[in-house]
């Protein structure tokens, strides 16, 4: 039985899981929510290297895999190296230097997830915390396009609303919960205080709950967004009463119109009301290392994601040089993804650029990213078969375990790999 | 493209002032489809080729009274087009959903919907789509014919 491993799963990184193992092979999880069983007791892999022959992927050796990859991306003019949202901050670092080498522009998963967050975080700054205060502290949390009960299913029990802390000890009985979406969801099913509001008018409620808090609720109509003006005048009673409140907001507020200027207000809204107590704001972040990548970035590069190398210093203006643009424009001429899958996750028309492209795949598992690679390379999984870093959606770093061993190398390996044989082949030149 | 006939008409919910009258039935409803996480989703996000994830991400959720009044048969497939473009999910009736609202959990058949632009910032407009919705008995792809017609040009690199 392997203790306190961590689940690779969602950015809440969960650090009590146990696992049993005999034989080297997994035979139960325990502790872990469905979406971490799911993956730490596995599924079907990618089996050996492929290379893409006469319109078929053939299998191969990690060699030659290796040797095409390195190819592809020197002979680029504009490659772009994607994912790194379920891999070990060791990877990144390598990723980094590889971009760098290749001039190409390197990007994570959060340029489809909480990319607007980190940009609003850059034009307002952040009250933050740690989900340990929170849990110990907090006596509201507000869930704002977030669903926790069905994406990060522990998150309530052991972090926010339902959790019982030092200060805390009543758990869910002395906190209140408001929950702010455009559908009832689980998670509002939990509320004490539910505020439906139409598609896309996040921006406008919280501009509306900025003035009632601020004093000057005479200049907010009856309804905002289809939520009557008096139950926008009690949750922003709730908030200024609080001892100490937390908005947690997920991708209701990034995916929606306005984007990161929905961000961006909410953090103005969280700066106004600690004029009247402590209040702060987390991101609730996807994949459980998509927030590590946005760390080892920022300070190889100073930037936290689409940072583009072809200039010799790193530049950095997403709608230009994110993923999605530059696929979408047909900018990129050559793409490595690792571990993720843009085939799945973008849409339609950006994933048409990736098809008239070479792209290589880093990953242990088959997926549609699969049918449009034309190197495939399996990798061992992070937290199961492979050790290394990686960063809970608060920013605090944590070690991942290794309970198996694996026959596939780790993502670092092959990252390394390929980056030892672009240099020969520039040495070659 | 949708046509009015005597007791089937184009409905919007959003738009519309006041309740449509339960006896009356729809051929095309515009919605504004969002897309997002679900249990399902995530617990088979590693094994996307499998039925299970196939199940778990290719169907439509609309509340009760859209899915009684585009008269949707038991379960029946819609037809979900934007202007980015369309596709065929089976259709799932969600309590929790408002009039007008559609969801597609995040995946291939809801990001065939979803349109390319980014506003500048990177990130697609996931959720808050425009979208019409219909009846059809067309079949759900699976996910491989979802990309079958992405041809490869760029494979040749050896």
């Amino acid at each position: 039985m392997a203790e306190d491993v961590l689940c690779p799963f969602c950015g809440c990184l969960c650090d009590d899981i146990k696992v049993e193992v005999e034989n080297d092979q997994i035979v139960g999880v325990k502790r872990a929510c469905k979406l971490g069983s799911s993956k730490i007791r596995g599924h079907e892999r990618t089996k050996a290297p492929m290379v893409r022959k006469d319109e078929e992927l053939v299998e191969t050796s990690y060699e030659e895999a290796y040797d095409r990859a390195a190819k592809i991306l020197k002979d680029a003019k504009r490659p772009l190296l994607y994912g790194w949202c379920s891999t070990v901050c060791e990877t990144h670092k390598k990723g980094i230097l590889l971009a760098e080498e290749v001039g190409g522009v390197i990007d994570s998963t959060a340029t489809v997830c909480h990319g607007p967050s980190i940009i609003g975080i850059e034009e307002k700054g952040l009250a933050g915390s740690t989900l340990g205060q929170i849990k110990n502290r907090a006596d509201l949390i507000v869930f704002w396009g977030a669903n926790p009960a069905e994406a990060h299913p522990r998150h309530t029990l052991r972090y926010s609303s339902n959790s019982t802390g030092m200060f805390t000890p009543d758990g869910r009985k002395g906190r209140k919960v408001i929950v702010v979406d455009v559908r009832e969801t689980r998670t509002a099913k939990n509320a004490d205080k539910f505020l439906l509001i139409k598609p896309g008018t996040d921006y406008e409620v919280i501009s509306a709950l900025r003035m009632i808090v601020a004093g000057k609720g005479e200049i907010v109509p009856e309804k905002v967004a289809g939520v009557a003006k008096s139950d926008l005048e009690e949750a922003a009673e709730m908030m200024k009463a609080a001892r100490f409140g937390a908005i947690l907001f997920g991708l209701g507020m990034t995916h929606s119109r306005g984007r990161y200027k929905n961000v961006d207000n909410a953090l103005s809204l969280v700066a106004d009301l600690n004029g009247f107590t402590k209040f702060v704001v987390m991101a609730m972040r996807g994949h459980y290392n998509v927030a590590g990548f946005g760390q080892v970035c920022a300070w190889e590069t100073g930037f936290p994601m689409s940072v583009d190398f072809s200039r010799g210093a790193p530049y950095f203006n997403p709608g230009e040089t994110a993923a999605c643009d530059l696929l979408a424009k047909r900018e990129a001429d050559a793409m490595m993804v690792v571990a993720a899958d843009p085939v799945s996750n973008f849409p339609r028309a950006t994933v048409e650029g990736m098809a008239e492209i070479p792209v290589i795949q880093i990953d242990p598992f088959p997926n549609p990213t699969t049918l449009l690679a034309d190197v495939v390379i399996p990798s061992a999984v992070c937290g199961v078969e492979a050790e290394g870093t990686a960063y809970r959606m608060d920013g605090l770093s944590l070690r991942m375990k290794k309970v198996v061993d694996s026959p596939y190398p780790t993502d670092e390996a092959i990252i390394q790999n390929i980056l030892d044989r672009v240099r020969r082949l520039g040495d070659d030149n | 493209m949708a046509f009015l006939v005597p007791d089937r008409t184009i409905y919007s919910p959003w738009r519309a002032k006041e309740k449509l009258s339960s006896s009356l039935m729809v051929i095309l409803l515009k919605a504004i489809m969002i897309s997002g996480r679900t249990l399902g989703q995530g617990a088979n996000s590693e094994a996307k080729m499998s039925p299970e994830f196939f199940k778990a991400t290719s169907f439509c959720a609309l509340s009760e009274e859209d899915y009684r009044s585009l008269g949707i048969s038991k379960e029946g497939n819609v037809l979900v087009r934007t202007e980015f473009g369309e596709v065929v999910v089976s259709a799932k009736k969600d309590v929790g959903l408002p009039l007008g609202v559609i969801f597609i959990p995040m995946g291939p058949w809801a990001n065939a919907v979803v349109g390319p632009e980014t506003g500048g910032c990177g990130t697609p407009q996931f959720k808050g789509v425009e979208a019409e919705v219909e009846e059809t008995k067309m079949r759900v792809k699976d996910v491989r014919e979802l990309f079958a017609d992405l041809k490869r040009m760029g494979g040749e690199a050896s």
